[in-house]
């Protein structure tokens, strides 16, 4: 699904260049869970967002569903990101105006699906996330937990191929924090191509696979345990 | 614009009944820049969230625009908020997936503004924010202050009636958080009504108006420094 090869990024800032990431190699296939791990500032967050089409890599290739698309317009990035990649950060992105219903519906919109279309798939994930009581109520009405709930429920409505999740247990507690690591679990049995990023080893022990980076390079790779037998 | 009467709120956990806010009177009119104050924990976010219609209240009376809140169903509730407020935060709640120039146009979607319409409104508010080169990138590509550009601009872009802002300039350096109680100022100048909760003199000199909250009580009102 997904292949990496001498992925660069370096950002310059006033004569000062930083590699961000540095000869990146990595392959991802359909259906796997990966964790990327690694200290602060070695770049997993820039290599999720060059994954999720959200930013460019400098230099090298970026092969997504069998196409390069690292030189692709913004547009044509953007056509492929809407229909493909759920997106799932720690501080939930949910927008204060819109009801925990809007918020789910905002990605089926840019999909041009059909109003009673759009209804029916929305009612479908709030009743698999557990917010169907809470549907007309704003972000700010509900606990930590219930918002990333939403923010997943807005990840999976257009039932994308690929989630790519930022932190998602970050700002949770680790009992909120266990059900959205359960979430995650049930989209992967179900055929969910997931990449999340974390700093918790213990959350890293729900995937299949862990990449480790350091200094925008990938160190290692480990299989987990569970899928070694 | 708003009445509160006696406007009382607590939670009860088995017997204890915890009190976050008592019997608060406040009346704001169409235009204010109202400032509320206190230590934490004094219950200026709980008022803000009731002045806002995303909390109720637990005894009192809410008037906005002469129509009774406290009395209304939380659909209708919520409607009035949609209609009628924008929210500011400390930490700006962008989409970080889609860019400068669709979070400003998420509201609108809702709205049943047309394309053609969306397109001009959004715009407006990318042209009165300074925000136009910035239209097609990603909050994660700007700066902290930019991004809490975009988050009022995004409240702004339904006009409405009433902002309210919880410590806007809370994750801002001071230019940034400069710039940002500037073009508050400025939107209270062109009519819209401002309550903001803050820490900070510097931020309450903006307004006309300060109210000080403690222990749930108000304990004090002043004009502003400069107001």
């Amino acid at each position: 699904m997904i292949e990496t090869r001498n992925l660069k990024k370096i950002y310059t800032t006033e004569d000062v260049e930083t590699t961000a990431l540095n000869q990146v190699n990595l392959a991802v296939q359909p259906g796997e869970f990966i964790a990327v791990m690694g200290p602060s500032g070695c770049g997993k967050s820039t290599l999720l967002n060059i994954l999720g089409l959200l930013d460019t890599p400098s230099a090298g290739e970026y092969l997504f569903l069998g196409e390069e698309v690292s030189r692709h317009s913004e547009r044509r990035r953007a056509q492929l990101r809407k229909s493909n990649i759920g997106f799932i950060f720690q501080s939930f992105n949910l927008i204060d105006e819109l009801t925990v219903f809007e918020n789910v519906e905002l990605p089926l919109l840019y999909l041009g699906i059909s109003a009673s279309a759009r209804k029916k798939r929305v009612l479908a994930v709030l009743e698999q996330m557990q917010l169907v009581p809470r549907k007309n109520h704003f972000p700010q009405q509900l606990s930590g937990g219930q918002q990333q709930r939403v923010a997943v429920g807005r990840a999976v409505v257009g039932s994308p191929k690929l989630i790519l999740a930022d932190e998602p247990t970050g700002n949770l507690d680790s009992t909120h924090g266990d059900e959205v690591m359960k979430l995650l679990t049930d989209l992967h049995e179900s055929g969910t191509t997931i990449i999340m990023v974390t700093h918790s080893p213990a959350y890293a022990d729900y995937s299949q696979r862990v990449v480790h980076l350091f200094d925008g390079h990938v160190v290692t790779e480990n299989l987990m345990e569970k899928f070694h037998v | 614009m708003i009445r509160l009467r006696d406007i009382t709120r607590y939670y009860t956990n088995g017997f204890v009944k915890t009190f976050v806010l008592r019997g608060v009177r406040l009346d704001v009119a169409e235009g204010e820049f109202l400032t509320i104050m206190g230590p934490s924990g004094a219950g200026k976010s709980t008022l803000l969230h009731i002045l806002g219609m995303l909390d109720a209240t637990s005894e009192g009376e809410y008037f906005f625009h002469d129509i009774p809140v406290h009395e209304l169903t939380e659909r209708r509730r919520t409607e009035l908020h949609q209609q009628n407020i924008g929210f500011v935060f400390q930490s700006y709640h962008l989409i970080d997936d889609l860019t400068v120039y669709e979070n400003l146009e998420t509201p609108l979607l809702y709205k049943k503004v047309k394309a053609a319409e969306r397109k001009s409104l959004v715009a407006d508010m990318l042209d009165r924010f300074g925000i136009v080169a910035k239209k097609d990138l990603f909050p994660a590509q700007l700066s902290g202050g930019q991004q809490q550009l975009v988050a009022v601009a995004r409240a702004m872009i339904i006009h409405p009636r009433l902002i309210l802002a919880d410590e806007p300039t809370g994750n801002l350096n001071s230019k940034q958080g400069e710039e940002i109680m500037a073009l508050f100022r400025e939107l209270n100048r062109a009519g819209t009504t401002i309550i903001q909760v803050t820490h900070s003199e510097k931020n309450a000199a903006y307004g006309h108006r300060i109210i000080h909250l403690c222990d749930g009580w108000v304990t004090g009102h002043q004009l502003a420094a400069s107001g």
